[in-house]
């Protein structure tokens, strides 16, 4: 597992400067053949054309049809409807506010409690403690299971009648013991606790490989100066990390706003575990289909995931262009 | 976790100025293993508790009950799951739209990677922005238009049975493709970037063309981001659940990781079967996980190198 991105990139990229770019502009573009035109508009295309076509158009398409009335059967059926559908979401559909609070608890149980227990984890393990890379492994493996697959397996472990935890209580058999994904009074904390399992180690990771990037030379400092464990830590080791954390803000954030398949899997998202993401799909699927409420309420989803992606891209991106 | 010199320097120095200022550390160490060792015991539990009731016959867990080591412990289970559970033709159709979608994936975002990396023009950043922007949407908020898309798109009976794209692998492959795209354009035009330019020039003065420099230089060295990438892209699609749901609507066409659902109202009573599938559909990921970890962990982070 101690390969990290500083590996993983060439030695080549030390070279400082990146001169690059400045030698290519203006140089090589001249250079370039009619076959080499030919070629490189067929490498941007084709991609650009899959990109658009599967991912930016449809999403145009969901904030055009979100201002519109459709049954989803035949195209000559869509109506205009003006803003009726987020008049309607927003005033008449109940299960809306519930789910805007359950991505809200989600996001900050994830910020919380999640990604702290992750980054403890890491700064654990980042000291050559005996076992170390065991513990690694065993806090990294649920992130390669599906969240879907997460759901059915906290299932097993949270049943009423059969489930170890109600055993482990005392409760399993009796009347007292608690249906964990079932009470919609519990069901969200017992959801949000088995995506902790996995964001946990997902964030443990990036800060194991942000903790080994750090300029150890910074710590020795610190400690120099008389700075203690925490101290260290919290004001030059946690700063130090800053690319990273704002990944991991991110990943957060947007983890939160696409909690579907959890709560898909176990009830389709209803009776305490109300989410947008899942009311999209329920407005989409079935018989009753709407397609301007799932739609309108797709838009939410993609205004609110609009802040996380922006916040990044102007961090990633902003560089480069000011470069 | 190989100790380069370095590290062990650094950590010594660190231990030992550490050791002269707090007498404590030992303690504090001590501390930290009973943390480490509750924690990795929990969060083994849920794992291991599918895994051992999957391994017990239902005749046995209704006769002693679901706690109990009393009774046989056998395969039947995985061996019911594989045959009569429909798991053998789930994983099929698995391996169907996970190898071509990794692949196209990979083929499409280096083409469109060297593009933007090792050309320099006018629409650089600006596509790449798109590219990266795309795989960071929600997917739900794709998923009406393109349900919509896919039913409309009429195709001939003799290709599809449901005479449009609906209820195909292709659909799945393309959406799938297209939505990962973005984030292997983003990570494999930021290690090409880091290639140096003289190997390209080079090759310029000797006449070869885009393609070769591509094909020729470019390709080869950028074997270890394949490698890191391809495993991470084998995880995500196999363990994509969404895009099959949204458009697959025969039951046996289903990828495992979205069938399993299916399993959970079949099987409601026998909770020995669903953990038998649970921990089936686990295998691959894990075996790709003991031989692959290296290269998993590196695409996971190779995407947050650049912030």
């Amino acid at each position: 597992m101690s390969s990290t991105a500083q590996e993983l990139i060439p030695p080549e990229a030390q070279e400082p400067g990146g001169g690059r770019i400045g030698r290519t502009r203006g140089g090589r573009v001249r250079r370039l053949t009619g076959r080499d035109k030919v070629v490189l508009s067929l490498m941007v295309g084709i991609p650009t054309l899959i990109e658009l076509a599967l991912v930016w158009l449809p999403t145009l398409m969901s904030i055009g049809l979100s201002f519109t009335r459709w049954n989803g059967l035949d195209l000559a059926d869509i109506r205009p409807a003006g803003t009726e559908n987020y008049q309607y979401i927003t005033q008449d559909y109940p299960p809306f506010w519930p789910a805007v609070q359950h991505n809200l608890m989600w996001l900050l149980f994830l910020a919380l409690i999640a990604t702290p227990l992750g980054l403890l984890l890491a700064v654990l393990l980042d000291q050559n403690i005996r076992g170390s890379k065991i513990y690694q492994s065993i806090f990294f493996a649920p992130v390669m299971l599906s969240l879907a697959l997460i759901g059915i397996i906290w299932q097993l472990f949270y049943q009423r009648d059969n489930g170890l935890l109600n055993f482990i209580l005392g409760t399993a058999g009796t009347p007292q013991a608690v249906d964990w994904f079932g009470d919609s009074s519990v069901n969200i904390w017992a959801a949000m606790i088995a995506a902790t399992w996995r964001h946990a180690g997902y964030v443990m990771l990036l800060y194991l490989a942000g903790l080994k990037g750090v300029d150890p030379s910074l710590r020795e400092a610190a400690s120099i100066d008389g700075a203690n464990a925490y101290q260290t830590f919290f004001r030059v080791v946690f700063p130090a990390m800053r690319p990273i954390n704002i990944v991991i803000v991110v990943i957060t954030i947007i983890e939160s706003l696409r909690a579907f398949d959890v709560v898909y899997v176990i009830n389709r998202g209803t009776n305490g575990l109300e989410m947008l993401s899942a009311l999209v799909i329920q407005n989409l699927v079935g018989e009753g289909q709407v397609i301007g409420v799932g739609s309108a309420l797709a838009v939410v989803l993609l205004v609110i995931s609009l802040v996380p992606i922006v916040f990044y891209l102007s961090r990633t991106f902003g560089k480069e262009n000011r470069a | 976790m190989s100790t380069t010199p370095a590290r062990t320097v650094r950590t010594g120095r660190i231990q030992a100025a550490s050791a002269q200022r707090t007498g404590s550390r030992p303690k504090r160490h001590y501390g930290m293993h009973i943390f480490l060792l509750v924690m990795a015991v929990m969060w083994l539990i849920p794992l291991g508790w599918s895994l051992y009731t999957a391994l017990r016959p239902v005749a046995s867990t209704n006769e002693h009950g679901y706690f109990s080591f009393a009774g046989d412990f056998n395969f039947d289970n995985f061996v019911q799951a594989w045959t009569q559970g429909g798991f053998a033709t789930y994983f099929w159709n698995s391996v169907i739209i996970t190898v071509p979608a990794v692949l196209l994936t990979l083929f499409l975002a280096s083409l469109m990677a060297f593009a933007v990396s090792r050309v320099s023009w006018k629409f650089n950043v600006t596509l790449l922005i798109m590219f990266t922007a795309g795989n960071l949407l929600p997917p739900q908020v794709l998923a009406a238009p393109l349900f919509e898309m896919a039913k409309h798109f009429e195709v001939p009976y003799s290709f599809s049975d449901s005479g449009n794209m609906l209820n195909t692998y292709i659909i799945v492959i393309a959406v799938n493709t297209a939505f990962q795209m973005g984030f292997c354009t983003f990570v494999l035009s930021n290690y090409m970037k880091a290639l140096s330019a003289d190997l390209t020039e080079a090759a310029l003065v000797d006449g070869a063309g885009i393609w070769r420099q591509y094909r020729e230089i470019i390709m080869p060295l950028c074997r270890p981001a394949f490698a890191a990438l391809g495993t991470l892209q084998v995880i995500f699609i196999y363990n994509d659940y969404f895009w099959p749901l949204i458009f697959i609507q025969s039951g046996n066409r289903l990828p495992i990781t979205t069938a399993i659902n299916n399993l959970q109202g079949e099987f409601l009573s026998n909770y020995n079967l669903l953990a038998a599938g649970a921990v089936i559909t686990v295998i691959p990921t894990l075996v790709i996980y003991l031989l692959l970890q290296r290269q998993f962990v590196a695409g996971l982070t190779l995407g947050s190198s650049k912030g």
